[in-house]
């Protein structure tokens, strides 16, 4: 397909639909943007990771074309345990449902973007939906701008507690015919509120599926944030997961981001520590098999003085997978003081898995203190006599020590049901389960 | 129980062991010293199926099978037991949950069910008891971060919980203090009967004052060249490995 006319004729009757909607403007400017500047080809931050194949399919997306579908069913399929208590929140292909969401906090507000941007929020929406752009120059983001129509904003009230999670579920209903879905969100942390929240992705049915997904978090003052992403699609099916974080005060920020299947994954995971005394923590876990691919890029700017951030990521490449771990620390000239630590380690299974690690420091202040570091190695063979030794077959003794070496992430999943579910899927992963 | 017989072995191209021979009985403990090199701990690897050595030569029966065919975990479920020189730490694994897998993965190989969980705590409780070893090491990860003691404590305490027919000592009293050699030994004479076997590798006599073996051997240069009783021990810290160098080289020139 012709890429540009393809999303040109989508684009321009979704413009039509909606002339008065206080979107149109910001639509309008990224579509022009993606226009300039495509799909990524030869894109120094798309080199280990192509999907201009992706693009040469057919799909159907946009709220015209696919009617919300799924049955209440599907939906208890997907959901996490401990759901009852939880917020729920609903993405089927790509558009938010508010059907099948339930909002259970007195904390949240919950409303479309396209309401949100008219309203008593539209200060926020104008000053914060749309800062990935400044940090994402590919026309993979712009595209999702471009389709912002049927997104959602989510508000934590100042000084309020979610005491129960939030649980996004991106569902994609490719059981007649491949979708893209785009789904896109603004979470706006208000002044010393919490949240924690924790996103999936499941596809339905068989056909192909490609997620453009954009969320961006905003913290506000002594606020405090965790968010856990769960990546464990099918193979014959394809994203590109945006998480753009941005402190605006003194703040806390949690993040896990666990990736046990898909076809091709890119996550772009951004952390902009735009205030003083801001503290990030950036943990990742991928376990990759088959043909996968899993390629996390984060970025760390470091915009204000003292600000502290640890970024840990660990991988498990098998089979003919591969895996790409690209981590920008950015310590801009007037962020002294600042603590930025990265790590990322990497065992590899097979001898056609692969990974390229590539940690990346640019640092504009001279009072900082930052590390890097990255390892690709084997399975530790001597863990693995100690384990046969002790009467334990090499297969489970193998999969005792990757669910070991996986552990120190793991444990950064601080919501129980959720590191308990996680867990389990890595055990079912391993083939191995000790309980 | 276990017969060694000719038993040459190597690593890569080097040559370290050129025919032991050696007889284990049930009941029985047998020190293996010797100096720096000659072999003891290959000797220890190869029956405990350490797969960077190469047997080129030899046989060894254990219980009547042939040991050198079976995988490590095969050898575990037979009942051998190799308590590490250089236990290993792993993150991320629980003593537990090792132990639990262990226990009931050499049951299952012997065609047991897997041992109930009360009694597998009750059992475990009272063997950390014997080894003096605390209650909260159960929850860390394996080794990790355990001293030198607490490591070949925690060696004796898996060999408690495996009840091996056969266990093998590598160097199990290097770097621990008195008290910490008393209660390892207190373990492993506690779990001594007329059925088990014990095989002590070590290059000191000290920890042969508190397990009294019934057969000394000295390896030198990867074989057996001189066997006695406990008194063989005591001679040995006496006099140094140099009385037996001495000796070898007069009785091979002789020989020459």
């Amino acid at each position: 397909m012709n890429t540009t006319e393809y999303f040109k004729e989508h684009f321009d009757r979704l413009q039509a639909e909606n002339k008065d909607g206080a979107l149109h403007r910001i639509r309008q400017n990224a579509f022009a943007d993606f226009s300039r500047m495509g799909i990524p080809l030869r894109h120094e931050e798309w080199k280990y990771t192509r999907i201009n194949s992706l693009f040469n399919k057919e799909y159907k997306f946009g709220s015209t074309e696919i009617p919300a579908s799924i049955s209440s069913k599907d939906l208890d399929a997907v959901r996490l345990p401990g759901y009852e208590q939880a917020n729920e929140l609903v993405f089927i292909n790509g558009i938010f449902s508010f059907q099948f969401s339930a909002i259970r906090s007195t904390a949240l507000v919950v409303m479309p973007l396209e309401e949100a941007a008219k309203g008593e929020y539209s200060g926020i929406i104008s000053k914060h939906l749309g800062h990935s752009s400044k940090y994402l120059k590919d026309g993979i983001n712009a595209l999702n701008t471009a389709f912002i129509q049927d997104g959602v904003f989510v508000h934590v009230k100042k000084g309020q507690i979610t005491e129960h999670p939030v649980y996004i579920y991106n569902i994609t209903d490719a059981r007649s015919g491949n979708i893209l879905s785009q789904p896109r969100s603004l979470v706006h942390i208000d002044e010393n509120a919490q949240v924690q929240l924790v996103e999936t992705y499941s596809t339905l049915g068989l056909d192909e599926s490609f997620t453009n997904q954009v969320m961006e978090i905003v913290v506000e003052k002594d606020a405090r944030a965790e968010y856990y992403k769960i990546q464990n699609d099918s193979s014959h099916t394809n994203q590109v997961s945006t998480t753009h974080i941005r402190q605006t005060g003194r703040s806390y920020i949690h993040t896990v981001t666990i990736s046990l299947n898909g076809g091709i994954v890119r996550n772009n995971l951004n952390l902009v520590l735009d205030a003083e005394y801001c503290e990030g923590h950036l943990y990742g876990l991928y376990l990759q098999k088959g043909e996968s691919h899993i390629d996390n890029h984060t970025v760390v700017d470091n915009v204000k003085p003292n600000c502290f951030s640890n970024e840990f990521y660990k991988g498990i490449i098998d089979d003919r997978a591969t895996g790409v771990f690209n981590g920008k620390i950015f310590v801009q000239p007037q962020a002294q003081k600042t603590n930025a630590y990265q790590s990322n380690k990497n065992i590899l299974l097979s001898d056609s898995a692969s990974v390229n690690t590539k940690p990346q420091l640019e640092i504009f202040a001279d009072d900082v203190k930052c590390s890097h570091g990255c390892t690709i190695g084997r399975l530790n063979e001597e863990g693995l006599f100690y384990l046969q030794s002790r009467g334990i077959p090499e297969k489970i003794a193998r999969s005792l020590l990757l669910h070991a070496y996986a552990m120190d992430i793991l444990e950064h999943i601080k919501p129980e049901p959720i590191r308990e579910y996680v867990d389990k899927l890595i055990s079912e992963r391993l083939e191995y389960d000790i309980a | 129980m276990l017969t060694i017989r000719n038993l040459h072995a190597g690593i890569e191209e080097k040559k370290i062991l050129n025919g032991v021979n050696l007889e284990i009985k049930p009941g029985e403990v047998h020190a293996i010293m010797g100096p720096n090199g000659s072999g003891k701990s290959t000797l220890a690897s190869v029956l405990a199926g350490r797969e960077n050595y190469e047997v080129t030569e030899g046989s060894v029966e254990f219980s009547g099978k042939d040991l050198l065919e079976m995988s490590p975990e095969e050898r575990a479920g037979e009942g051998l037991f190799l308590a590490f020189q250089y236990p290993v730490e792993i993150p991320g694994l629980s003593t537990t949950n090792f132990i639990k897998t262990a226990v009931n993965e050499i049951r299952k190989y012997r065609g047991e069910e897997p041992m109930d969980a009360l009694a597998f705590l009750k059992l475990m409780k009272e063997q950390m008891a014997m080894m003096d070893i605390d209650q909260s090491l159960l929850s860390r990860s394996l080794n990790e971060g355990f001293s030198g003691g607490e490591k070949k404590r925690n060696e004796i305490f898996q060999m408690a919980m495996l009840k091996p027919r056969l266990a093998i000592l590598d160097e199990t009293d290097s770097g621990l203090d008195i008290d910490a050699i008393r209660i390892v030994a207190n373990g492993v004479n506690k779990l001594r009967n007329k059925e088990n076997a014990v095989l002590v590798v070590t290059h000191y006599q000290r920890l042969l004052d508190y397990v009294i073996p019934d057969f000394v051997h000295v390896l030198y240069n990867g074989r057996i060249v001189k066997s006695g009783t406990k008194a063989l021990a005591l001679e040995l810290e006496e006099k140094g490995y140099d009385f037996i160098k001495n000796e070898i080289s007069v009785s091979e020139e002789v020989n020459g």
